[in-house]
């Protein structure tokens, strides 16, 4: 699994995706006993088949409303897979935001995204400020920037980071520490 | 200022005195419910260096979403399961035959109280609402963090009061309710916030109704679906936990984002038709919808109650030749009390197939998958394109009383006019 590390400001190519786009579509069922590779080969096969053979390293997704609806599963994990950088969406499920916050995968809800962006366009967003902006058309909405909380997670590249480090740093536990 | 439940929930287990919307707060988790993920927590535990679970007493694991191993990979996972459950001392670890459906399990165990603060390892953790306990799900990897330190960030939601009046016909379900809210307006209206189900229909309603509105709170995007304790609840709990519990319930004064209120007495049974939960029509305008397979069971619809009055149903009658019923009990003590009442004989002269307590084809990974092109009405709660096999297959949602009325016409039927 390659681990999207937050850059702040991240641009690339767009991929559309419409409301309720679930977490079923992400990281299909049926597809769940393979490795992440071929788990990620499925991404999507249900609702936009080819997107997986398609999408490349540092596309972006904006998406709809309830972006990420649905089961708990680890969906972002086939995003990172594909090497997908973030999600922008109208809004997400709460779920699929904690989720791909603690993988550290970006994303961020941007009520009126889905709009200034046709399939194809360059999207730059800012995790800094908020701004998302199509470099295509020069249309730009702001959003709230994420929680403080959830910055600082996506920032150590995940909550697994941020435990590695602490149980790292304690006497008799983690490897680094060990004799 | 009142405050409303899950505010009084968050702040009691944040410490605090009084917590408001939009606040983020650390909390303690009264409950961790890990699922069948212990696997992975056994793993990362090891590559990370953590060598004990916070509190081994307040982590329930037990494995239900592939029960009994469908295959090698899954049957290593479980070795895994039963080594974490072993070497971290949890105390309350349920293997195959001995729980079921998580969702079922803990409430039937007494692991859930009113008024507690639980975090589960499935979407669904929403259905403890049902007891008054604020529920909602997590996912890896942050359940190594739960399980590690017994604590997690929240943003305190704000709260919808969402006031059931009049009564229910007879034949139509809580569940009938949760998609009829969910038609009327939409997969997203909870999203990020709490809503609270209160009113006259509520109060009548069976607890087995008011689990599968608070299980699919989730399906419009709640993180909390809460009932308010009452006689019913505690008849429940009653022989099941010796813990002390204090309930909770709105103050007058509370704030709240917004107000429903929905009369049920007019409601007839509902379908969410494929792909969407929001997809809600009234089940007699689906007549000439034809299915392949039935499925009763799951965390949503595989209580005794939902197995009991599709027996009703179908006693001393056959399900339509070219159709397949597939039932699975929720829990073990769902299959003992189905087995001793005669529940489960009446749907087995039915022709009906009784598989094991787990989720089944509900989530797509192993057992009862349809085919391209076939169609399934289902007692579960998601009815997305592929959610139980092939893309080119369809998901009718439905009550009980529906899915049992259409396994015998073989077609979508309202159970009234059977």
């Amino acid at each position: 699994m390659s681990n999207t590390v937050f850059q702040g400001v991240l641009s690339g190519r767009v991929w559309k995706f419409g409301d309720n786009t679930t977490t079923d579509y992400i990281m299909p069922g049926f597809a769940h006993s393979g490795t992440a590779a071929e788990m990620a080969k499925f991404c999507m096969y249900a609702n936009r088949p080819g997107f997986a053979a398609e999408a490349r390293p540092g596309d972006i997704i904006i998406g709809g409303r309830n972006f990420g609806c649905g089961s708990s599963r680890p969906a972002s994990r086939n995003l990172q897979t594909l090497g997908i950088t973030c999600v922008i969406a109208e809004s997400l499920s709460r779920l699929f935001f904690r989720s791909a916050i603690n993988l550290g995968f970006p994303v961020l809800p941007c009520p009126g995204v889905y709009e200034i962006f046709e399939e194809g366009d360059t999207a730059q967003v800012d995790f800094r400020t908020g701004e998302v902006r199509n470099l295509d058309s020069g249309a730009a909405v702001q959003t709230h920037t994420l929680p403080e909380i959830a910055a600082r997670i996506l920032e150590a590249g995940g909550v697994v980071e941020l435990l590695r480090r602490e149980y790292a740093a304690r006497p008799g536990h983690g490897r680094q520490t060990s004799p | 200022m009142g405050k409303t439940m899950a505010e009084k929930i968050l702040a009691r287990a944040a410490g605090l005195q009084a917590v408001s919307p939009g606040q983020y707060v650390t909390a303690r988790l009264d409950l961790l419910m890990v699922g069948d993920f212990s696997a992975e927590i056994y793993d990362a535990f090891r590559d990370i260096g953590i060598s004990s679970v916070w509190d081994p007493s307040k982590v329930v694991a037990l494995v239900d979403h592939e029960v009994p191993a469908p295959n090698v990979k899954v049957a290593e996972q479980d070795k895994k399961r039963r080594a974490f459950a072993r070497e971290f001392g949890i105390a309350h670890w349920y293997d195959v035959g001995r729980g079921g459906i998580c969702h079922q399990v803990l409430p039937e165990h007494g692991h859930v109280l009113p008024g507690s603060l639980i975090v589960g390892c499935d979407s669904h953790t929403t259905s403890y609402g049902a007891f008054n306990a604020a529920g909602t799900g997590i996912q890896v990897p942050e359940v190594y963090w739960a399980a590690a330190k017994g604590e997690l960030w929240f943003q305190v939601p704000e709260t919808i009061r969402f006031e059931i009046t009049g009564t229910l016909a007879p034949m139509v379900m809580g569940k009938d309710v949760i998609l009829q809210i969910a038609g009327a307006y939409g997969t997203d209206f909870a999203l990020y916030k709490s809503i609270e189900f209160v009113g006259e229909a509520v109060k009548e309603m069976s607890l087995s109704g008011r689990w599968a509105i608070a299980n699919m709170g989730v399906e419009v995007g709640a993180k909390f679906a809460l009932f308010e304790c009452d006689e019913k609840t505690l008849e429940f709990l009653r022989g099941r936990t010796r813990e002390s519990f204090i309930p909770v319930e709105s103050d007058n004064d509370a704030e709240f984002e917004s107000r429903y209120c929905m009369d049920v007495s007019d409601l007839q049974p509902q379908v969410a038709c494929p792909h969407d939960v929001e997809n809600v029509q009234d089940a007699r305008g689906l007549s000439d919808i034809s299915i392949n397979q039935a499925f009763l069971g799951s965390c949503t619809g595989g209580r005794l109650e939902d197995l009991a009055i599709a027996a009703d149903i179908l006693r001393g009658k056959k399900i339509a030749p070219h159709v397949r019923l597939i039932v699975m009990p929720a829990s073990q003590e769902v299959y003992r009390d189905a087995l001793s009442s005669g529940v489960l004989q009446t749907l087995v002269e039915a022709d009906a197939s009784i598989g094991p307590c787990s989720c089944g084809p509900c989530v797509g990974y192993h057992s009862g998958l349809l085919a391209a092109g076939e169609r399934c009405i289902s007692s579960s709660n998601r009815n997305f394109k592929g959610r139980m096999g092939s893309p080119d297959s369809e998901v009718y949602l439905a009550s009980p009383a529906t899915v049992a009325a259409s396994a015998l016409t073989g077609h979508i039927t309202d159970p009234r006019l059977l």
